[in-house]
């Protein structure tokens, strides 16, 4: 169990620049939020300035630091969690809306202590990145992707609604979309989701 | 982002009666909100978290039509086996906009209730009469490629960014609302939306403490539903131009700071008017603003080609 104190949130929101409104001795914080978040499994206690985002609250009061900012505006998907198991981006959303929630980052996404998830080994196997800073996110997503699949929901690729959808190449591309690569693996990443999706 | 208070409304009415406030604003997915807040054009003292609500239904309705939540997902209502099949024109609409990650969170109310997209509304250096009124428009004069050719006034040219409102518009969908007192009023979807005129900050009809509770969607009319969005890549992206048809009903987006309705067209087929006529009578008005204007065009030619398509013709 870990506690951050309102004094640490607020430097914490200073040093990375988010809010630039309490850099020595602004305004006193109007309220700290005492929140729960089930974060791979491990229950988690924090308070915090209502505003920072589930994706601060991870990186900056959890470290756990795999799950990226990019752009923080919701458009590049390199902040992708799950939260209940559905992707999100972590960035457009406050760790206060995710009180009593499971939260899964890159760090809780493998089976085990020592493997990997089938997705981070298809990473690996075909060199499905370059920089890497967008790769987390991408394997996140890749893991709903498959999921949703599963479950039958569709996408604007599909030919008919109702039917249940098959992973085509334009259904994969489609349902990647939200996550972006500035070095351009996409035909790595793309093999390696096909790997395990299959053909 | 400013500092602000964070509270979860308990009821439907508490999260009514608050939102009068004009500091107050009610965070549903907060997929657009936050975005603003972080660039302060949004800077509530007060937020109010709906999103827990018992607001996410989507149920038929003894008419035959139906009846989704406020807060009903873009995911939820694009996977829901009764919009697939009887309204797939709401599905292709949600399908064709945002990512997966943004329609897990976004809401039916909250993607009509969003802001323009207007670069200048989000450029706080410049002047912008939406975001600051009397401050003027940018976007005329300015790169105005992404803004509106009609119903557009000399105070504002943005356009209303939803795909989702129409599809809604051409289906003659309403938005459900109540307030604080349990008022409950419904209004189309197609007159949620004021056309800018001179005060291009007044956004919706909605009155102070009046929130959206639901979208009620009467049985589709017979023939076939489409939904054709033009943008600059294939996924991921706003409308430039976007045509909805609900068998005999039409609808543009990326055109006007609301979901269009082509009455005019609808009026000149009912009377037996040519496809080329009906779309004229559409777009006559129609304005371009200096690098808009290949919307023209290209709005005549969406919404021609899904007329044609909608009655059979061959294209």
């Amino acid at each position: 169990m870990r506690k951050e104190s309102a004094v640490s949130a607020t430097s914490d929101l200073c040093v990375h620049g988010l809010a630039g409104l309490h850099v020595g001795g602004g305004p006193a914080l109007t309220q700290v939020i005492d929140i729960e978040l089930i974060v791979n499994g491990r229950l988690t206690s924090l308070s915090l300035d209502p505003r920072v985002t589930l994706l601060d609250a991870l990186r900056e009061h959890l470290n756990l630091t795999g799950t990226k900012k990019g752009c923080d505006q919701g458009q590049c998907g390199a902040c992708t969690v799950l939260v209940n198991g559905m992707r999100i981006n972590s960035c457009l959303s406050l760790a206060a809306m995710h009180d009593g929630q499971a939260i899964t980052t890159i760090e809780g996404i493998a089976p085990g202590e020592n493997e990997l998830h089938h997705i981070q080994a298809a990473f690996i196997e075909r060199d499905a990145f370059q920089c890497g800073y967008c790769t987390p996110g991408q394997i996140v997503s890749a893991v709903a992707m498959l999921d949703e699949l599963a479950a039958g929901q569709p996408s604007q690729a599909a030919e008919d609604l109702s039917a249940a959808p098959v992973l085509t190449d334009a259904e994969l591309r489609e349902r990647m979309s939200g996550n972006l690569c500035r070095c351009s693996a996409y035909p790595h990443i793309f093999a390696a989701i096909r790997d395990v999706a299959g053909a | 982002m400013k500092p602000f208070t964070y509270e979860r409304a308990t009821s439907v009415a508490d999260a009514a009666k608050a939102s009068a406030d004009p500091s107050v604003r009610l965070l549903a997915g907060g997929t657009n909100l936050l975005d603003l807040m972080k660039l302060q054009i949004e800077t509530p003292a007060r937020i109010v978290d709906i999103g827990r609500l018992p607001l996410k239904d989507i149920t038929e309705t003894p008419d035959g039509g139906l009846r989704i939540g406020a807060l009903a997902t873009s995911t939820a209502i694009a996977s829901d086996p009764v919009v697939r099949a009887r309204y797939p024109l709401i599905a292709r609409a949600l399908l064709s906009g945002a990512s997966v990650q943004l329609r897990n969170k976004a809401t039916a109310a909250g993607n009509l209730m969003q802001r323009t997209r207007c670069a200048y509304f989000y450029d706080t250096t410049k002047p912008c009469n939406r975001r600051i009124p009397g401050s003027g428009c940018s976007a005329i004069g300015g790169h105005s490629r992404a803004d509106g050719i009609l119903g557009t006034s000399a105070a504002c040219i943005a356009v209303h960014p939803s795909d989702l409102a129409v599809a809604l518009t051409a289906l003659d969908a309403h938005v459900e609302t109540t307030n604080g007192q349990g008022t409950v009023r419904t209004l189309p979807v197609a007159d949620l939306h004021r056309l800018p005129g001179a005060s291009p900050h007044l956004e919706t009809d909605l009155a102070p403490g009046q929130i959206i509770t639901a979208i009620t969607v009467p049985p589709a009319p017979p023939g076939e539903q489409i939904f054709r969005k033009v943008r600059d890549r294939a996924s991921f992206a706003f409308a430039l131009i976007s045509v909805a048809a609900s068998g005999p009903r039409y609808a543009l987006g990326g055109v006007a700071m609301k979901p269009w309705r082509a009455s005019a067209s609808e009026a000149v087929l009912a009377a037996g008017g040519d496809v080329d006529e009906a779309v004229a009578a559409e777009l006559s008005q129609a304005r371009g603003h200096g690098h808009g204007e290949y919307k023209i065009p290209l709005a005549k030619r969406l919404l021609g080609a899904v007329i044609r398509q909608s009655r059979g013709d061959a294209a």
